[in-house]
């Protein structure tokens, strides 16, 4: 946790027209392709088949359905991984729609089973009248619409996976309880900077025991990962899981209409690096678990959408900074790629050595995030 | 020190000569031999000791030196009277060492071949740069080992848990505290060191910190200093001019309780790490409102000069307040902490780097007040709780001492508390 500053003065309560949404639709049919419809997409843990690859610019539907055995996601990128549209969480034998506004260009269409890694990628044509050029003002607009997408993506996948882990907690279940620990945290790490911003909610979420002020009760996260690892039980924990799931949902709610510019776009960026230089490759943060790395991959997964949101603008301004920062965006997630195992990562008991080479690629990748948002700024 | 003859020692200037030495230093010849007790002449020689006798301990609101040494110790014997015959001998020796000269009958070069030299002598030659030795005693000295249990100042509490804090023990406490300060690094750890050497089967060094660069100034003849934010520092700080303040603020008066620490000052010595590393990649913008205060001139944002007075009301055209909400003077501020002010006299430091391709930096806080329970906690509190600046440092060590009023010549460091 933390107490950053930059996105306090977000302002709460403008609800956007969200260019892409995301819809349960479990029980329908999968259409018959004839070019015009939505396009199907057969997502399993080793494909990704799509009904088809060429699509007419404007809005399209993917009808995502999951025949896999691991949670997946579906993405739609733009050059840089630019998040276009995407769906979190769609378990074993779900389906679930993504609809998007695609202009004409060239994209990557993504199943990413059991949420990790690169996922598994397929090109994916828009045709259709050039798009217009858009000046440097709507490139900017269009990267706080995309990034509050990504954020609402994130909130939405946040609430489930939290309530999935208070049922586990609440139910006396400490092998589940443990396994979704880290996933549940995965969304909210991502979107930190904004979850943080609503003032006393975070340190009621994600405080750590040093965190807490004599005579407060410590609550969230860490207190139930307490005693999942080191009483191996969920004794107490019910009214700490509900509380959790109301402080969550609070969260979720208000990170869902949060309005951000995109100066706090590129800040975030920046913090969620430093929550990685000060809190995980310490492994202060998850003392318990040790799902430190989980939280790390999250922070920079999140720091990167926020920047991906801010790409075109950014190639216009400085490509060469564009280009500093997916080099060295591809040295971290390599750097922490080392540690997975299964769906997730080896725990985090690594020596001094290991943790200093982690530090260094981040500190590398920190130094030209931290270059956005004067960049950004810049008339 | 009950004799000054005593305290004549062997200069440490002059000592290269007076042994015969073939080869002379080329110093000017410090005068040494004229700084006997009762004779100020502090601070007029940048180079000069700064008298050590007094009714407060010298090393408080003395103009900050530029270097700092910082010990902690354990006291390892049980017997009161070793103590007492320790704190004695320290004194002796801080009479000494604060007026430039080697310790022992025959310093650091004239005793017999056949003994380990009395000083450890890598001061020989060093002029007495302002060292002051100041001590201080912690909780842990008033438990049942020496009786002094019923003398423990209602003031000197163990410090609360504030938010945040990461402590190392093995960086916090402490039976006694010397804090040695001086403008020449090296004296100030000959200093610690001979004292140390001093204490071996009475106390033991328990940690201690060296520090490279004030980060306040305690008189208004200093230049406000920076801390390694690269921010002035102190700029608000008392001063030794504010002779009033100073006894409101920082010196024990009689009457407040613990007869014995009548003259003194309570210590609280926070040993900060900075993440120097993230502050760097810090907005110029936002590294100011964090602090309240422009980068370059030290002025509150929205003034001009540093010594401007503060305008917390001031707003900005969007309504904001010109001193952020949760900046760090405004939270720091006496207006906002109940008129409670410290003497602070920190210090910058790197220990190195921490393994892990960072820079072990920091602030080395040290503040001198009349009562924690009314200064130090209260605003710790406050800054613990809303700060933006925790963002930036965590609290890695701490202490706190009660650090007796001066001593006159014949006297010794903690008589008081003793008698």
């Amino acid at each position: 946790m933390s107490r950053s500053k930059t996105l306090k003065a977000a302002t709460v309560g403008v609800v956007l027209g969200l260019a892409a949404l995301t819809a349960c639709a479990e029980d329908q049919p999968a259409a018959t392709d004839d070019g015009t419809g939505p396009v199907t997409v057969k997502a399993t843990d080793s494909s990704c088949d799509l009904s088809r690859r060429d699509v007419k610019s404007g809005t399209s539907t993917f009808s995502v359905s999951n025949g896999g055995s691991k949670v997946t996601e579906f993405y739609v990128y733009a050059e840089g991984d630019r998040v276009m549209g995407e769906v979190e969480n769609i378990g074993p034998g779900l389906k679930r729609d993504l609809i998007v506004e695609l202009p004409t260009g060239k994209y990557h269409a993504v199943c990413k089973p059991g949420m990790v890694g690169d996922g598994i990628r397929g090109d994916l044509t828009v045709a259709g009248d050039a798009p217009a050029q858009v000046d440097e003002d709507t490139l900017l607009k269009q990267a706080t619409e995309s990034y509050q997408r990504y954020v609402n993506s994130q909130a939405v996948a946040l609430e489930q996976k939290t309530t999935e882990f208070v049922d586990a907690v609440k139910a006396g279940d400490v092998a589940k309880a443990k396994a979704l620990f880290p996933v549940s945290r995965t969304y909210w790490e991502r979107i930190e900077p904004v979850a943080e911003s609503f003032g006393d909610l975070d340190p009621k979420i994600d405080a750590r025991v040093n965190d807490v002020e004599p005579g407060t009760e410590w609550t969230g996260y860490h207190r139930i990962e307490q005693a999942l690892w080191e009483k191996n039980s969920t004794a107490g924990m019910a009214k700490y899981a509900d509380q959790l799931l109301v402080d969550v949902k609070t969260v979720v709610a208000k990170a869902k209409v949060v309005k951000l510019n995109p100066l706090q776009l590129a800040n975030g960026a920046k913090e969620l690096l430093d929550e990685v230089a000060t809190g995980k490759i310490t492994g202060e943060e998850d003392r318990y678990s040790h799902t430190d790395l989980w939280d790390f991959q999250a922070n920079v997964e999140g720091s990167q959408a926020a920047i991906q949101a801010l790409r075109p603008a950014l190639q216009k301004r400085d490509a060469a900074l564009v280009s500093a920062l997916d080099t060295n965006f591809k040295a971290v997630f390599a750097a922490v790629d080392k540690y997975r195992e299964g769906d997730g990562f080896k725990p985090y008991n690594v020596t001094d050595a290991e943790k200093k080479q982690l530090g260094q690629v981040v500190d590398g990748l920190a130094e030209p995030v931290s270059k956005v948002a004067a960049v950004i700024a810049k008339k | 020190m009950s004799d000054p003859a005593e305290r004549k020692g062997i200069s440490r200037r002059g000592l290269i000569g007076a042994a015969g030495a073939a080869v002379a230093t080329g110093v000017a010849g410090y005068a040494a031999h004229s700084v006997l007790a009762g004779e100020a002449s502090q601070a007029a020689d940048a180079n000069g000791p700064v008298e050590f006798h007094g009714p407060h301990q010298a090393g408080i609101v003395t103009a900050v030196q530029d270097r700092l040494h910082f010990a902690a110790f354990d006291v390892t014997t049980t017997k009161r009277d070793e103590l007492v015959a320790l704190l004695k001998e320290w004194t002796a020796a801080a009479a000494l060492l604060t007026a430039g000269r080697d310790i022992g009958q025959y310093g650091a070069v004239n005793g017999p071949g056949e003994a380990p030299p009395e000083d450890t002598g890598e001061a020989v030659g060093l002029p007495p740069a302002r060292l002051t030795l100041t001590i201080g005693f912690g909780p842990s000295l008033f438990d049942k080992r020496f009786g002094l249990a019923g003398k423990r100042p209602a003031a000197l509490v163990d410090l609360p848990h504030f938010i945040g804090d990461d402590l190392d023990p093995n960086r916090s406490g402490g039976d006694i505290a010397v804090q040695a300060c001086s403008d020449d690094p090296q004296v100030a750890v000959h200093a610690i060191r001979n004292l140390a050497r001093i204490g071996f089967g009475r106390v033991a060094v328990r940690y201690s910190q060296l520090g490279f660069g004030r980060t306040s100034s305690t008189s208004r003849a200093q230049t406000t200093p920076r801390n390694l934010f690269g921010f002035k520092d102190g700029t608000n700080n008392l001063k030794l001019e504010d002779a009033d303040k100073l006894e409101q603020q920082v010196w024990v008066q009689p009457g407040d309780g613990a007869e014995w620490m009548a003259g003194g000052s309570y210590l609280v010595a926070r040993r900060i790490r900075m993440n120097i590393e993230i502050w760097d990649r810090t907005s110029l913008g936002e590294q100011e409102t964090i602090i309240g205060r422009g980068k370059g001139t030290g002025a509150p944002l929205g003034k001009a000069d540093e010594f401007d007075p503060i305008d917390f009301a001031a707003k900005n055209a969007d309504g904001e307040a010109k001193i952020p909400m949760d900046s760090h003077i405004r939270l720091a501020h006496p207006q906002f902490n109940n008129g409670a002010e410290l003497l602070r006299r920190g210090y910058n430091f790197v220990d190195g780097s921490d393994g892990l391709g960072r820079l072990d930096a920091g602030l080395f806080f040290l503040a001198y007040q009349r009562d924690p329970r009314k200064q130090f906690i209260p605003v710790q509190t406050q800054l613990a709780r809303t700060d933006t600046l925790n963002e930036y440092i965590h609290h890695v060590g701490s202490g706190i001492f009660a650090c007796p009023g001066g001593v006159t010549p014949g006297s010794y460091w903690g008589e008081k508390l003793f008698a």
